[in-house]
């Protein structure tokens, strides 16, 4: 089992998504220049958060012209795991495996604050752990993750279970003062159509060891690995 | 020659900064203000192109990497 | 464009003094070309030459077992153990910030990070110390929003977070607010470099961003001179920060650093390329020329004057070895950043500039660096203080409602939340903090080891201005007494003092009187100076701010499990008081929000006993007997036990009863009284703990309990307070957000 966390210029969260994996985990992990070309080797490819080529221009939207982008987007056709985190997120919708945008935060600024999202759908490899309804603790830190899809891309989402995280209350329950960026239809995570495309705004690997307070992060890690290893 | 690229948020796509400006112009008591839409200006410098072909150039690079067509959309001028 | 001529006119335009321009004809023996004195200018002005206070700042202590780099580099250095040293440097970015103040913050916290960069640490961590005029001053709203904003896009953009600072509002930053920038960086210990040019024929290489006309004269004007009606026309010399340019020459130089191609490197940044090129050749005792027709230029026609001169950001300077120049450039490359050859290391101790291969400077660089002239500036014991010490207590009347009190204590913005301002920084990158901003310091794991670090940035300018010898050590035992509270050890410190116009003997001496205690409490509690900053002028018409040395401190938490936060966590655990209470009333917050008085001597500091409370503290910590641990600071005893109660997550009330005795119960509830802790404990732990406390020599009681939902204090059988902690809690949470956008409510 083998990961891969891309580096863009301007990435700052490939060093914590590969100690995660490479120390807690003790997984195979690789560092994939923004320049590589070919992912064969790979089981999982994670677009980790920061600020590729600094946000310039539209949040991702430089990245997602980066030459490793096109392997993404045949390993991600080929049905294998692509997780996106945060600006990896935002990359994922820019290069179109994801549907939708980033708007600004309703607040207008950056926001870094625990929030809390309820799994919405266990059936992905991201989430196979999960239970349905279940709510972690997870960190955001980000200014544009205000969610927008239009409204036909909307109803295309909902009638695929493609709203993997929403923001909720602790116990669970949406509402407007728990989403705080203001996103449509509260979303914090989605995946796309065949379910092997995930992106999220919160950082799962933020919040990976007991020392940090929290693990709640694991359950999604958790859930590629076994995914994975059953697959193998 | 010299092209000018505006993008803007696409009708009915929230814009929080252009509301937080108009409330500001508001409060700062002029009238007549309706609405604000806050969006993005480039100029580019382009070698000398057939018109036509200038504005090809400049539409395709909008629509690439200006604009993301899922919120915003694009006017242009060349001169 | 035509070259002014120079002459004694020209050199005071420039800011230089006659007596200097006097000694610049001496030392060369022929008038300097235009370029020469302009380099001239801005090497001697106060921010680059420190020549107000380099005289006095001898009187710090700087050597200690740990400490591996003292004052005088990039930044300070000092061993943790495992083959690992900090790195880490609080500077200011003052007079840009009040002009602009996105851009001005932004490019401070660039700065500083270049700083620990350049030393061969990673940055792992930023505080920030920052003061504000007053917080229904007009222009404070739109100070403090850019002021945030360029702190929070720089820093989280680079990807280091903001775990911690502080913030505070007062009159006397109405005209120049305070913008101190804090970093950490780890590195091997064997691996720091240093801002040195050494080997003969050795390339000097130019990396990053492309110089422009930005910041001309901007640091050595701006922070040399006070404020006035022009500052606002200076707003061409702020440069702009570009932090994702950053970000890519953190990498390419931490790559290049791993290998053996790197001699000596150095930040440009004031004074630009000028004060990267004479220290790095001063410090090394060696010569260096370069050919200016090759530093990559964003601007055409640029002269020499303007590329020595200009502070375009996000720019090094580094010494490779011979040989090694393209394989420098291609990590470089690699990162999409130039890297230029601009000259080569000479032994000849002259900085030699050419243009196109003319000669445009050859300078002496010792003398534009380590031995730029130095002055004993007079000092005088301003007369303020005669009048202000006149305080009586009597005087004062004992408010009858204490609950009231409390609140507004707790929506007044220095004691308020300020969650607002840090929910903008990124806190949590790097996946390293283990107690985030809101705490008495923020603490930090490091990877690899067990062990952490606690960090805090601390000042208090009323007490300096009131006593500045007192107040200074006040505020470096309150920053020891943070990290204690957290868990950590002190290991060293840094600081930023900024005073006001040292041509003023009244200046001088506050600034003086400061260092004097700053050192005192350093040498008893064992904490060296290990680098730091000073930053004069900060005046608007003639008016400074209170004097404000502001320290960051560094301490070390060798099991990172043990670490302690501020917060109650279990119904029924007691609460213990370490330290005295004392009739104490002067310089409080309490005295200025209440009574709008700034008068009387600060609280009194008895630095064995601070000592004993601190090792008292961490020793509970360490032992798993304190399940928290908060200092008492601006608004005493009862701000402190209601911060212990806001939980981040839930609010926890505390009922606590006071032995009678002659204290007035304003100075008792929210007097300052120093070297006081509270922690709490868990009843079962409480005779192991109490067994420890005997053995200490400190005063200690303990004073109540965590439980129910209000914060209730009796003082010899009077109920003082109680008052539901929820409603507190939701007050002193929303209060700075109020305050400073209540107009846009309405």
């Amino acid at each position: 089992m083998k990961f891969g966390v891309v580096v863009f210029p301007g990435s700052n969260c490939d060093h914590d998504t590969y100690y995660v994996l490479k120390e807690v985990y003790k997984l195979d992990v690789d560092y994939i220049w923004h320049k590589q070309t070919t992912l064969s080797s790979y089981d999982c490819i994670i677009l980790p958060g920061g600020f590729s080529y600094g946000d310039y221009l539209r949040s991702g939207a430089i990245a997602r012209f980066s030459p490793v982008m096109q392997a993404v987007i045949n390993f991600a056709h080929q049905g294998r795991l692509v997780l996106g985190i945060c600006n990896g997120f935002q990359v994922l919708m820019e290069a179109g495996l994801l549907p939708g945008a980033m708007l600004r935060n309703k607040t207008l600024k950056f926001i870094c604050q625990d929030v809390h999202i309820r799994v919405e759908d266990k059936q992905t490899p991201f989430t196979t752990l999960c239970r349905e309804g279940e709510v972690l603790r997870l960190p955001i830190a980000h200014k544009d993750g205000n969610y927008f899809a239009d409204a036909k891309m909307m109803k295309e989402l909902k009638k695929n279970h493609q709203i993997i995280f929403r923001y909720c209350t602790p116990e669970g329950t949406l509402t407007e003062e728990a989403n705080l960026n203001g996103s449509l239809d509260y979303v914090a995570g989605i995946c796309n159509r065949e379910r092997n495309v995930l992106g999220l705004m919160p950082h799962p690997e933020r919040y990976a060891e007991s020392i940090l307070g929290n693990e709640d992060g694991k359950r999604i890690f958790d859930s590629i690995i076994t995914y994975l290893s059953k697959e193998k | 020659m010299k092209a000018k690229v505006f993008v803007t948020f696409k009708e009915g796509v929230l814009d929080p900064q252009g509301k937080t400006i108009k409330n500001a112009i508001v409060s700062l008591g002029y009238e007549g203000v309706e609405d604000v839409r806050q969006g993005k200006y480039f100029e580019m410098t382009l070698d000398t192109l057939p018109k036509e072909k200038a504005e090809n150039l400049i539409k395709e690079i909008a629509e690439k990497i200006l604009a993301n067509p899922i919120i915003e959309q694009f006017q242009y001028h060349i001169e | 464009m035509k070259v002014p001529e120079v002459n004694l006119k020209t050199a005071l335009e420039q800011g230089l003094t006659e007596d200097e321009y006097q000694r610049i004809l001496e030392l060369l023996g022929r008038v300097p070309t235009f370029t020469e004195l302009g380099i001239f200018a801005l090497m001697w002005s106060e921010h680059c030459s420190y020549k107000s206070s380099r005289a006095l700042l001898k009187q710090f202590p700087t050597t200690g077992e740990r400490v591996i780099q003292g004052p005088g580099e990039n930044a300070g250095v000092v061993d943790i153990g495992d083959g690992l040293a900090v790195v880490f440097k609080i500077e200011s970015h003052n007079h840009p910030s009040f002009i602009e103040p996105y851009q001005g913050a932004a490019t401070g916290v660039g700065g500083i990070l270049r700083d620990v960069f350049t030393m061969g640490a990673r940055p792992i961590a930023s505080l920030d110390s920052l003061r504000f005029g007053s917080f229904d001053h007009p222009k404070t709203r739109w100070l403090v929003e850019g002021v945030v904003a360029g702190i929070g896009d720089y820093g989280n953009c680079v990807g280091v977070p903001t775990v911690g600072g502080e913030i505070y509002f007062h009159p006397s930053y109405n005209g120049n607010i305070l913008v101190n920038a804090f970093t950490l960086g780890i590195a091997p210990k064997n691996r720091i470099f240093l801002g040195r040019a050494k080997g003969v024929g050795n390339p000097v290489i130019y990396v990053g961003s492309k110089t422009g006309r930005d910041g001309i004269h901007g640091a050595g004007l701006l922070a040399s001179a006070e404020f006035d009606e022009t500052s606002e026309e200076k707003r061409p010399t702020v440069q702009v920060g570009d932090p994702f340019m950053e970000k890519l020459l953190l990498e390419a130089c931490l790559e290049l650093m791993q290998t053996g191609y790197l001699v000596g490197i150095q930040d440009m940044g004031a004074a630009g390329l000028s004060s990267s090129s004479f220290e790095m050749a001063g410090r090394g005792g060696a010569g260096i020329v370069m050919e200016l027709s090759r530093v990559p230029c964003r601007e055409p026609g640029m002269t020499p004057y303007e590329l020595m001169l200009s502070e375009s950001q996000e720019r090094m300077l580094l010494i490779a070895n011979k040989g090694a120049e393209e394989k420098v450039r291609r990590i470089f490359e690699k990162w999409d950043l130039e890297a230029v050859v601009i000259g080569e290391v000479t032994d000849d101790g002259m900085v030699t500039v050419l243009n196109d291969g003319n000669v445009a400077a050859k300078l002496p660089a010792k003398p534009l660096s380590i031995s730029a002239p130095f002055y004993h500036r007079p000092m005088r014991k301003p007369g303020y203080l005669k009048d202000i010490a006149q305080f009586e207590p009597a005087s004062v009347p004992i408010p009858s409602d204490m609950n009231q009190v409390l609140k507004s204590l707790l929506s007044s913005p220095n004691i308020a939340s300020k969650e607002w301002v840090y929910r903008q920084y990124d806190y949590t990158v790097r996946d390293n903090t283990v107690l985030i901003p809101g705490s008495d310091a923020a603490v930090i794991r490091i990877k690899g080891t067990t062990k952490a670090l606690g960090l805090t940035v601390d000042g208090n300018s009323r007490y300096c201005y009131l006593h500045p010898l007192r107040g200074a050590m006040l505020v470096a035992a309150e920053a020891a007494r943070n990290l204690s509270c957290c868990g950590a050890t002190p290991l060293a410190l840094t600081d930023c003092l900024n005073f006001g116009n040292p041509e003023k003997p009244e200046i001088m001496w506050q600034f003086d009187q400061c260092i004097k205690g700053m050192s005192q409490a350093c040498r008893v509690l064992g904490i060296p100076v290990v680098s730091g900053n000073v930053s004069f002028y900060n005046e608007t018409f003639g008016s400074p701010i209170f004097p404000t040395p502001t320290v960051g401190m560094v301490g070390l938490i060798d099991d990172c499990r043990k670490h302690c936060d501020q917060w109650f966590k279990e119904e029924k655990d007691i609460i213990l008081l370490l330290g005295d209470t004392r009739d104490e009333l002067g310089g409080s917050e309490y005295l200025s929000v209440v009574h709008k008085l700034e008068r009387g001597d600060p609280p009194a500091l008895d630095l064995s006993l601070e000592k004993g409370v601190q090792e008292t503290c961490r020793e509970m910590i360490g032992r798993g007997m304190a399940r928290s641990a908060h200092d008492c600071s601006e608004g005493g005893l009862a701000v402190a036990l209601a911060e212990c109660c806001f939980h981040p997550r839930r609010s926890f009330g505390a009922s606590v009863e006071l032995k009678s005795s002659s204290i007035r119960e304003d100075a008792l509830l929210f007097g300052e009284s120093q070297s006081r802790i509270l922690v709490s404990v868990p009843r079962q732990r409480m005779k192991q703990t109490e067994r420890l406390l005997d053995k200490s020599s400190i005063p200690w009681a303990a004073i109540g309990s965590v439980g129910g939902e209000a914060l209730r204090v009796v003082y010899g059988g009077e109920v003082l307070l109680d008052y539901p902690i929820r409603e507190l809690h939701h007050l002193w949470s929303k209060a700075l957000e109020r305050l400073l956008f209540s107009k846009e409510d309405e």
